[in-house]
């Protein structure tokens, strides 16, 4: 076990990889290609700290954020978690250290058994590990957690279907928190609700972290509640990070092409805000994670895309400052020495799948469930 | 003399043996000719509802009751038979609905949809019609839009097929489009790229928006006029910018501070309101937002709060509205009148 200094690493993580076969045929399956949904990404999250993952849909956060607790088996790469390696621990282990990493979800509807009432739910895993003497002990902490998401103790014979959304994602919170987890992934846990309820749970997880002083990997693609969260921000696309920094200085000063294009996308709710700003629109839909571009995963939509190395060189992260980028001319950008020039969109498809859009999903949308 | 005109709309579902939903409650509201007008509102305050009403959409059904008038250049939308109706939809009110995918006939493609609005409202026919849908693609701005005419909706990405539904609701030039949600299903990149798409199409032909969204930021980016609902009641109506910068409504107020600001810093607290929307149960009378709000007084839950016009062009539903800042705040009497 490392030491516990105040820069130290509870989640390592090298090279990761996760690949899906694309598989054909009626008796024999083939592989025919694959889908390189993670492809390569290190990153580091500091005990005690938030790093917010964001990206647009199909960029791989949730694999990534499912590779890390090894509920999809990655292809390659480490993840060690408090210096333990997990992608070479049996299982046996690795079950006994899923206590101290659980996972919130985006969809409590989904991810809570109908048939299950609050306690069952909340009971299941501390059974699971072996958590608390008896009955009375685990009520006693089930009780607990329920005060500190702040449940009233009657939800615990009452079914996910009698809560609201924002108390079942509480529910959702309980949890994963009841087995005092060290790191939580929380993967889009405020899309689906309202802004104001949204607002009662981002607040929740903030002061969840500094009354237990937990670690989390929030997942999301509203990059203004990222930032509102987060101490460090890594930025996704198609795979890959093209940009880690602090969070504050992510927003100040993005070093990335992709990175301004999304900040400069996302609507602000003030007017003069709203009117002042410059809108970099990016042409055309995400490309294909089945085939992805050659070179910079970006030069198909990037604004400033040089017929150097662009096309050919596949850019890796280096430090600018405190930040990560992954970009060949990062500086030059920020100098104003390049200017950005029009993109024409290109439709995109997937090679060999003619009929299939390369881009289908969409975040869930805000608001669908009260 | 406003394009279109809201008056008191209600509807309500009843089902036998439960009590009835007032899923709108006299919403009235004005969109003139060319401007952007919001209905801003959480899940369940009746935003879509009423654009749904507008349009003679809603699923006819024993138990739907909608009152109140929708009067569209003279016309009392709520009074039109079916076939006048179909003649008004389409060619001078369009819509645009949330999910493109489900909005579009999967078996179909693309062109046909395309120009089976043309068909029945310009009375075009074959090789122009199909010169004016790929026209009308490619103003919308989806790459080689003869080809894309053949293909089905399937094949398109969802920032395209977005487009492909604009371009049907602007083919005959309305005068109002209504957008229900018609970003919502996007990632950010796209929803910028749909949201120029509209502002531009609304400048150069003169089109009335009516914008229907969640999203306080879109709003702040496009409205004239932003109409804030809440429990099926218009609860605060005003100008983009003295909304933002300053506003009355308790859950407007409340609304604005729990959004998380993506030039705010880290570590900045929200301002969540308490409860949800669902608390509105034991007040069937009262302000709707009452159980959840912070201004209660014991008159907010005797009768629906009037609605004050405020003396600087704005009108809100509430008997204890915040101050403007800077100022003592005004007996009620003198406000009102």
């Amino acid at each position: 076990m490392s030491e516990r200094t105040e820069n130290d690493i509870l989640v390592e993580v090298r090279d990761l990889k996760v690949h899906f076969p694309i598989k054909r045929g009626v008796l024999f399956d083939r592989v025919v290609g694959q889908v390189k949904a993670v492809d390569g990404v290190d990153l580091s999250i500091a005990r005690g700290k938030t790093y917010g993952l964001v990206g647009e849909s199909g960029c791989g956060k949730s694999t990534l954020g499912r590779a890390l607790l090894q509920l999809t088996p990655p292809t390659a790469g480490e993840v060690s978690f408090d210096g333990v390696e997990l992608t070479t621990l049996p299982s046996g282990k690795l079950r006994s250290m899923r206590r101290r990493m659980q996972m919130i979800f985006q969809d409590p509807m989904s991810s809570l058994d109908p048939r299950q009432n609050v306690e069952s739910i909340l009971t299941e895993g501390l059974q699971t590990h072996g958590i608390g003497a008896d009955r009375t002990d685990r009520r006693r902490i089930i009780g607990e957690t329920l005060d500190a998401v702040g449940l009233p103790r009657w939800a615990l014979s009452r079914y996910p279907h009698e809560f609201s959304g924002g108390q079942r994602q509480r529910i959702g919170i309980a949890r994963a928190l009841v087995l005092g987890p060290e790191l939580i992934v929380a993967d889009e846990p405020v899309s689906a609700l309202d802004v104001s309820i949204q607002a009662q749970v981002v607040n929740l997880l903030d002061e969840l972290q500094d009354s237990l002083g937990l670690t989390y990997l929030v997942i999301a693609h509203d990059l203004a509640v990222v930032r509102h969260i987060s101490d460090t921000v890594g930025v996704m696309y198609l795979g890959a990070l093209v940009e880690e920094a602090p969070s504050d200085r992510l927003y100040t000063e993005p070093l990335h092409p992709y990175t301004r294009a999304l900040m400069s996308a996302v609507p602000v709710p003030d007017p003069d805000v709203e009117d002042r700003r410059e809108r970099i629109l990016l042409a055309g839909d995400l490309p294909s994670p089945a085939n992805p571009p050659s070179g910079c995963r970006f030069h198909t939509r990037c604004p400033w895309a040089q017929p150097t190395r662009c096309a050919d060189e596949r850019p890796v992260l280096r430090n600018i400052g405190a930040s990560r980028v992954a970009c060949h001319f990062a500086e030059q950008i920020a100098s104003g020495e390049l200017r950005p020039h029009g993109v024409s969109a290109q439709i995109v498809r997937p090679e060999g799948e003619g009929d299939t859009p390369g881009v289908v999903s969409a975040p869930t949308e805000p608001g669908s469930y009260v | 003399m406003a394009l279109l005109e809201v008056e008191d709309l209600s509807v309500t579902f009843a089902r036998r043996g439960q009590r009835a939903v007032h899923a709108v409650d006299g919403v009235s509201f004005s969109v003139d000719a060319g401007e952007v007008v919001g209905l801003v509102g959480e899940s369940g305050c009746g935003k879509s509802v009423t654009s749904l009403a507008i349009m003679g959409l809603l699923p006819k059904q024993p138990g739907l009751s909608v009152g109140g008038k929708a009067v569209f250049d003279g016309t009392d939308l709520l009074q039109l038979d079916d076939r006048s109706r179909r003649d008004i939809r389409g060619r001078d009110i369009a819509m645009i609905f949330q999910d493109p995918l489900s909005s579009l006939n999967p078996v179909i493609p693309i062109g046909l949809q395309v120009t089976e609005v043309l068909t029945r409202h310009r009375g075009m026919k074959g090789e122009t019609a199909a010169k004016e849908a790929a026209a009308l693609l490619d103003r919308v701005g989806i790459p080689d839009p003869k080809r894309r005419l053949k293909e089905y909706p399937h094949q398109l990405s969802g920032g395209m097929r977005q487009r492909a539904l604009i371009a049907m609701a602007v083919a005959c030039q309305p005068r109002l489009l209504i957008a229900d949600e018609p970003t919502t299903a996007l990632d950010v990149t796209i929803q910028a790229q749909i949201l120029e798409l509209l502002k531009d199409l609304v400048r150069d032909s003169g089109t009335a928006l009516l914008m229907i969204t969640h999203d306080l930021g879109v709003v702040a980016g496009m409205c004239d006029t932003v109409n804030v609902l809440y429990g099926g009641r218009v609860v605060e109506t005003a100008r983009r910018r003295p909304l933002f910068r300053q506003p009355r409504h308790p859950y407007t107020v409340g609304l604005l501070g729990s959004v998380p600001r993506l030039d705010a810093g880290r570590g900045e607290k929200l301002n969540p309101i308490p409860g949800s929307v669902r608390d509105l149960l034991p007040w069937p009378d009262g302000c709707a937002f009452a159980p959840r709000c912070a201004r209660r007084t014991d008159e907010c839950v005797g009768e629906p709060p009037e609605l004050v016009h405020a003396h600087d062009g704005r009108s809100y539903r509430c008997v204890n509205p915040e101050p403007l800042p800077g100022m003592v705040p005004a007996p009620r009497e003198e406000e009102s009148a």
